[in-house]
């Protein structure tokens, strides 16, 4: 059997449907040899961990760039918790100012990259932090 | 356009040149081997003559005011009218907004443009689960009537146009304006503004989206013949190129989608509700973004006009000379702007709105250096509103009309935009128009794939964003006030939702909306059941929810 490649999962919560970042981390994904799931804009915070779970991938990636993520971001990481799936990574990005870092960090997020973050830095952040689930 | 002798000394000249280039080289390379425009297109050393060669002066440039509009719609240029000041502006609850917007009039903006919040754009309501967290923070939250009335206090209705930046709610927003004009005694036909309402640009690009691509088109045409016939004043249509660009597309695609879909939008009015072209296309505007490639972009710009010419008198069969026109507005690129040493983004901006100046903008917005990181503070939108005062009164860009003309490489650059724009029309037209492009994911992949290129050019230094791969400063602290929407509005606004519908009277919503479905049902134009259901206090997503009933839901297909 073959090694068991990273799943990740991207998504867009909230009603913002500035996808661009989103849809090149998808790309930059895929040709990294990560498995990508990505579930397009719109999605509420239940559909996210729905899928997530669904799929069981082990990472989400969640971007936000219209100010909503102090709400949407750890919502996601406290329906996967409590569905007992806080093994699944939560990692975010957008335009999420330095003061709001610290409370989504304590929310679960693990990671926050923000615009200037290169595609390379991502994929070594994945490499580096994830071990995919046997 | 030139004598045969005045091209062979060109060449004789090109040819000693060119052996000079080639000794030079020898001595020292160029810095890179390729030269491109932000869009990847290739750029040569020089131009000259014989790169226009196959011009002809009245087909092809002619005069301001003639055909093909390639100088510009008006005679007289911006010494008649400088273009329209438009700063794009909306925040938090209606009376904020309001205050934001008799802060421009006061500092000399000469139009509004309202930016709601995410909620108004989709078509919910504040109260909705859907909605939680998003009031007020990218735009003014806008639930009924009432909150209008609030948005637009104190603002000449019959003296000042208003932009309001609303898709697939377009019809609610605009049924508003119009009853709020009513009440107040002004007639429609003495308003004037424009409904962005361009569904098509938000299934490639934006992704604000209600209903399926059909049933939004027709809401659209509903608006333009509703328009046509009593609000002749109104642009029912801004036809935008500016979030194609901001998505990742090039300027040819830009360029190319953007008029492809003012073509879809033209057919349909013909096709859906028996209009004459020339009955209605005065009244259609465009959106375009000025990126930070200076000549590109005013090739782009110029292009434009060219093509919609053409398109009109031929493709169309348009007879009226104002049917041809190409009106535009334009806004600098907000996905040019860096987060890092955001104060360079003044000069970016500046840049930018000098650009879409020299291409003949009829309006435009320039952006807040302050935008890539949160909504614009009053001093940051002053620095930008000063920014288009100083292009026009101090630096000369307006004394003459299209300065650039004949420039040997804006009008051969002009051309390549125009070739190439053509090139995607005609595929689009192969795959049987737009919305069939869309369904096939045509343009959106297309733009994915120039997404990803330039993020890739970036990452490996091929392209250059100074501050964020050049010219980086180490631990830099990003210093500049920020202003942030307070969770409080979101508890207001709740509040202003829950008295509304506490005082309405719930039968006469209920009946309004039900008119208002059995119209569309019926495929009557929706407009004036719009009207009366604003009127009875129905809120935007009331309405929505019957397009969505009726019409059914599109769900964004992820595809990259």
């Amino acid at each position: 059997m073959s090694e068991r490649r990273i799943r990740i999962l991207l998504a867009k919560p909230g009603l913002d449907g500035h996808d661009r970042g989103a849809k090149v981390l998808a790309r930059c994904f895929r040709d990294a040899g990560f498995e990508v799931i990505y579930t397009g804009c719109h999605q509420t915070p239940e559909q996210i961990a729905a899928a997530a779970l669904q799929e069981d991938v082990d990472v989400v990636g969640l971007s936000c760039l219209s100010g909503a993520h102090k709400y949407l971001f750890p919502q996601v990481a406290k329906l996967l918790k409590d569905e007992g799936a806080e093994d699944i990574v939560v990692i975010g990005g957008g335009i999420i100012p330095e003061q709001d870092m610290d409370a989504l960090y304590e929310a679960g997020l693990k990671a926050i990259f923000t615009p200037g973050a290169t595609l390379d830095s991502l994929v070594e952040w994945i490499n580096k932090n994830i071990t995919p689930r046997a | 356009m030139f004598t045969e002798e005045l091209l062979n000394q060109a060449s004789s000249l090109r040819q000693k040149w060119e052996d000079e280039v080639k000794k030079t080289i020898a001595k020292r390379a160029d810095q890179k081997e390729k030269w491109t425009t932000v869009s990847d297109l290739e750029i040569k050393r020089i131009y000259g003559p014989e790169d226009i060669k196959d011009m002809d002066f009245e087909r092809d440039i002619a005069y301001p005011g003639q055909f093909p509009y390639l100088r510009g719609n008006q005679a007289t240029g911006y010494r008649g009218k400088y273009w329209t000041f438009r700063m794009f502006a909306g925040m938090g609850t209606a009376v904020e907004t309001n205050n934001r917007w008799h802060y421009l009039l006061k500092t000399g903006q000469t139009g509004l443009s309202t930016a709601f919040d995410f909620p108004t754009l989709m078509g919910y309501d504040t109260d909705s689960p859907k909605a939680k967290g998003e009031c007020g923070k990218c735009g003014v939250a806008i639930d009924t009537i009432d909150d209008f009335r609030d948005l637009i206090k104190g603002v000449p209705l019959d003296k000042i146009t208003t932009s309001m930046t609303i898709n697939p709610p377009a019809t609610a927003l605009w049924a508003m304006y119009c009853a709020s004009a009513q009440e107040q005694g002004i007639p429609l036909t003495k308003i004037g503004g424009t409904i962005q309402n361009d569904m098509l640009k938000e299934f490639i690009a934006q992704k604000t989206f209600m209903c399926p691509p059909e049933p939004s088109v027709k809401l659209i045409s509903d608006t333009v013949e509703f328009g046509t016939k009593y609000v002749p004043k109104w642009n029912t249509i801004s036809i935008s190129g500016y979030h194609i660009r901001e998505a990742g597309a090039t300027a040819v695609q830009e360029l190319a989608f953007t008029l492809r879909d003012g073509m879809e939008y033209v057919e349909d009015a013909i096709r859906r509700k028996g209009l004459h072209v020339d009955e209605f296309a005065p009244r259609l505007s465009f959106f375009f973004n000025s990126h930070i490639d200076f000549f590109e972009e005013i090739a782009k710009l110029r292009a434009a006009r060219r093509i919609w010419a053409k398109a009109m008198r031929d493709r169309y069969d348009s007879k009226d000379p104002r049917s041809w026109w190409m009106r535009f507005h334009t806004q600098t690129a907000g996905c040019s702007l860096t987060a890092q040493q955001p104060y360079n983004n003044v000069v970016r901006t500046a840049t930018q709105a000098l650009a879409a100046v020299l291409g003949g903008t009829q309006s435009l917005h320039t952006n807040s250096l302050d935008e890539v990181l949160c909504l614009p503070s009053d001093h940051a939108v002053q620095i930008a509103l000063r920014t288009q005062q100083i292009i026009a009164e101090e630096t000369g860009a307006a004394n003459t009309i299209d300065p650039l003309a004949g420039s040997y490489f804006v009008e051969a650059l002009t051309n390549e935009m125009e070739e190439k724009a053509w090139e995607y029309i005609h595929k689009i037209d192969e795959m049987g128009g737009m919305i069939a492009a869309i369904d096939k994911g045509f343009p959106q992949l297309e733009i994915s794939d120039a997404a990803y290129k330039f993020q890739q050019q970036i990452d490996a230094q091929e392209k250059v964003m100074i501050g964020v791969n050049k010219y980086v400063e180490a631990d830099e602290q990003v210093d500049i006030p920020f202003l942030e929407i307070d969770d409080a509005v979101e508890n207001e606004q709740l509040a202003r939702l829950a008295a509304v519908k506490r005082k309405r009277d719930g039968r006469r919503v209920a009946e309004t909306l039900k008119d208002l479905e059995n119209a569309c049902r019926r495929g009557d134009n929706v407009m004036p059941y719009c009207i009366e259901a604003v009127k009875s206090y129905a809120t935007v997503q009331e309405i929505c929810d019957v397009y969505r009933e009726v019409f059914g839901e599109y769900r964004d297909p992820g595809i990259y």
